[in-house]
């Protein structure tokens, strides 16, 4: 049986005749077509074909070797202090674009790891440094409810933080000089207000951070200044990723920050999902949403693929 | 902290953790995103030893109607025990 010959955005050609489902979803036009496409499967996704034509990443095939190092190592922080982070990279020489990644409210947890460990599977230089560490170790749970108790941790030693981890990414040899930013949560917001505040990295995605927009009764001396009044100074693209039923950020909340970014021409590109609220892409709990989370996934791979040169050597 | 509504308050009690009962002198009650009760937001509320820490703490996340609720019944409880002064030193505290 033939395969189908498939072309999408006319420069990618599948010939897997598995790829076929998707065609409405990712504007598959099918060139020919030997096979009958079941009615049913039309407006499916094809997570297996979206990959390939998204990326210029190799397909994992069974016959390949692949390894990783993770591992918790200590980097600098804010005011120079030494802080854990968990580090992760392909084991081969790369080079890698780098990614920081900025854990959220409920702490430098077991999803935060599994993350980061995601990221060096798809070929990134990946760290996670403990945002919390000033507040003492414990499991993680406890730590993020002293620091709930404590008011959070304050902008400035978090964009401290983040100062530490790009620099030691780009000090590594594997690297390719770039890094990107990723966080969820609270850490999507402390990602726009790094991007905002510093210089030095060319990618930020921002998946559902709320408190960008402020209410002046809300700003303290650890959160002085709301992110979105930093717009101006954004230093690279920025991704974001939004539910419809979140409140916090609420729609409303996004499309001022939207307005914000489009007044001073910036480059970025927001999403709303329906049906999704906040944290969708946490599969641990009840606000995960399934198709909007490998979506969303796809979405930060392409941004990332786009700004930061990625490419596989894994 | 992805709402940033966080209430600190003293009080005074016992409560029994996992080691048992304890002294209670401070309580934190947040409105955020819980950990996990199957819910998108949630009263969280931690009561807890300061000088012990908090990994004694004693924590709860209640959805907002049943936080709503527990106030109610903790209202009701007081008024009936208390007589009529309890809505008066409610209103005091507030």
């Amino acid at each position: 049986m033939p395969p189908l010959r498939v072309v999408r955005r006319g420069d990618v050609t599948c010939m897997n005749d598995l790829n076929v489902f998707s065609h409405e979803h990712l504007q598959v036009k099918i060139v020919s077509e030997s096979i009958p496409i079941p009615e049913e499967r039309l407006n499916k996704t094809c997570f297996l074909c979206s990959r390939q034509a998204r990326s210029n990443m190799q397909q994992y095939r069974t016959d390949m070797y692949e390894g990783m190092i993770a591992e918790t190592i200590t980097v600098s922080g804010h005011d120079g202090t030494a802080v854990n982070a968990y580090f992760a990279r392909p084991l081969s020489s790369g080079p890698f674009p780098g990614v920081v990644l900025i854990h959220h409210a409920p702490g430098w947890d077991e999803w935060y790891r599994e993350t980061t460990r995601k990221f060096a599977h798809h070929g990134y230089l990946a760290i996670s440094p403990n945002i919390y560490q000033q507040f003492g170790h414990g499991v993680p749970e406890d730590v993020a409810a002293r620091v709930r108790a404590a008011g959070g941790v304050s902008d400035d030693d978090v964009v401290g933080d983040m100062m530490g981890s790009l620099g030691y990414l780009k000090s590594l040899p594997q690297s390719n000089g770039k890094v990107g930013i990723f966080g969820t949560c609270s850490g999507g917001r402390q990602v726009f207000l790094v991007a905002c505040r510093t210089k030095g990295f060319d990618a930020a995605v921002d998946c559902w951070g709320g408190r960008v927009v402020m209410s002046q009764q809300d700003l303290t001396p650890k959160y002085p200044v709301a992110p979105i009044d930093y717009t101006r100074d954004l230093s690279c693209p920025l991704l974001g990723l939004f539910g419809e039923e979140d409140q916090s950020p609420s729609p409303q909340q996004v499309a001022l920050h939207e307005q914000e970014l489009k007044k001073y021409g910036k480059t970025f590109a927001f999403h709303m999902y329906p049906k999704a609220g906040h944290g969708f892409f946490y599969y641990n709990r009840p606000g995960y949403r399934q198709e909007q989370a490998v979506d969303g996934w796809n979405k930060v791979w392409d941004f990332f693929e786009k700004y930061l040169e990625t490419s596989d050597k894994r | 902290m992805c709402t940033g509504i966080v209430e600190n308050t003293r009080v005074s009690g016992c409560g029994k953790g996992p080691h048992g009962w304890f002294i209670l002198d401070h309580a934190i009650v947040a409105y955020d995103h819980p950990d996990h009760a199957q819910a998108e937001r949630a009263v969280m509320i931690d009561l807890v030893n300061e000088a012990a820490g908090f990994e004694s703490r004693i924590a709860v996340e209640l959805t907002p109607q049943s936080a709503r609720d527990l106030v109610r019944a903790i209202l009701a409880s007081l008024s009936r025990g208390e007589g009529d002064g309890t809505r008066a030193r409610n209103q005091d505290v507030q």
